[in-house]
């Protein structure tokens, strides 16, 4: 497809998720108290973004992945949160 | 338009989602055994499930011409129980002689625990031992890049299992590669707020080729799409992809995976 093509098929979507991922942002500030590692995650997700090369979908999954090899001692829980917690 | 849902949890579906499925050209349904939503509290649970899986739900499904597959195992989210994992693996051979029973899913992981593995172990050796298929679910969200490395390593240690003859499920961006470059299958998952979209999905398909993949809709309790695949269909045309590959990632790659199982015939 042409990039004419690709966008005729998708920008009004992706405009309309933009807009939601700004609204987001924004309620998140408007908020009270402390956010936590998955805004801090959010953030370097975002960064992403608005870099040249490679897959920026691949870059937003690492930036909220468990980057280490090692089995945790035993599981806590069932569910996962969305971002690794221990990325600081 | 003829598609095989190679993953979908029917025994969490209506009747009525058989019948948009049949009307949408589904050919046959796939069903892997999975988490209720709830713990079982003892293999005789799973006993229960598994007769399910294997009497019940193929007659259901048979009641709209649609042929029913299962796959047996007991899901990582119940794995932290090493005990009762080896009490209800020491189930499952009894049920593999089945005439719908495909192999051994969806096996795998979740948080990455060491009694996870220590399952996912076993039932590598149960899928060795009895000759099966495998599917393997990979963990959620922040949990899958590791969950993949790790079960793509216990897999490959194993010299008995053929890559060919497993599917590692839920691939996205960040995993597909890694899954791909092993000769192992690798299944994308269609859903509408994990996982991946359609969009996404045939991104995929045109950034790693249309060899060793296929789609599903993972269909359950949860937020989901039990026509996902065929809506993917679509959206494939929508992109201008042909018929003939359409079709090939709808119907010929699943039927080419699963036809490895000497019972899955259509």
């Amino acid at each position: 497809m042409t990039r004419q093509q690709v966008l005729d098929l998708y920008f009004m979507d992706a405009r309309s998720k933009l807009i939601d991922l700004a609204a987001f942002i924004d309620r998140v500030q408007r908020g009270n108290g402390n956010t936590d590692f998955r805004m801090d995650a959010f953030k370097r997700a975002l960064a992403e973004l608005s870099k040249q090369e490679g897959s920026r979908a691949e870059a937003v999954l690492l930036a909220f992945s468990d980057p280490t090899t090692d089995p945790i001692d035993k599981a806590t829980t069932k569910a996962a949160c969305g971002a690794w917690p221990a990325a600081r | 338009m003829r598609y095989i849902e190679p993953h979908a949890h029917m025994v969490s579906r209506v009747t009525d989602d058989y019948i948009r499925m049949v009307t949408a050209g589904c050919q046959a349904i796939c069903e892997p055994a999975f988490w209720a939503g709830f713990d079982r509290s003892s293999a005789a649970g799973f006993y229960d499930y598994f007769s399910q899986l294997t009497e019940h739900e193929p007659k259901r499904a048979a009641k709209f011409g649609l042929r029913h597959f299962s796959w047996l195992c007991i899901n990582p989210k119940e794995s932290e129980d090493v005990k009762l994992a080896e009490e209800v693996i020491a189930l499952i051979p009894k049920f593999l002689d089945r005439p719908n029973v495909l192999g051994i899913g969806e096996i795998g992981l979740n948080k990455n625990s060491r009694n996870e593995l220590k399952v996912l172990e076993l039932h590598v050796d149960l899928a060795a031992k009895h000759n099966q298929l495998i599917l393997v679910h990979t963990p959620h969200l922040e949990d899958k890049l590791k969950g993949t490395r790790l079960i793509l390593d216990v897999i490959r240690s194993d010299r008995r299992i053929k890559p060919e003859r497993v599917i590692i499920d839920h691939v996205e961006e960040h995993t597909i590669k890694l899954v791909l470059d092993t000769g192992m299958w690798a299944g994308m998952t269609l859903y509408p707020e994990s996982k991946c979209s359609p969009p996404r999905a045939i991104d995929m398909i045109e950034n790693f080729g249309n060899e060793r993949l296929w789609m599903n809709s993972a269909c359950d309790w949860g937020i989901s799409d039990p026509l996902a695949v065929p809506k993917t269909a679509l959206e494939m045309r929508r992109r201008e992809h042909s018929s003939e590959l359409i079709d090939k990632l709808i119907y010929q790659n699943p039927m080419k995976f699963l036809n490895q199982c000497g019972k899955f015939a259509l």
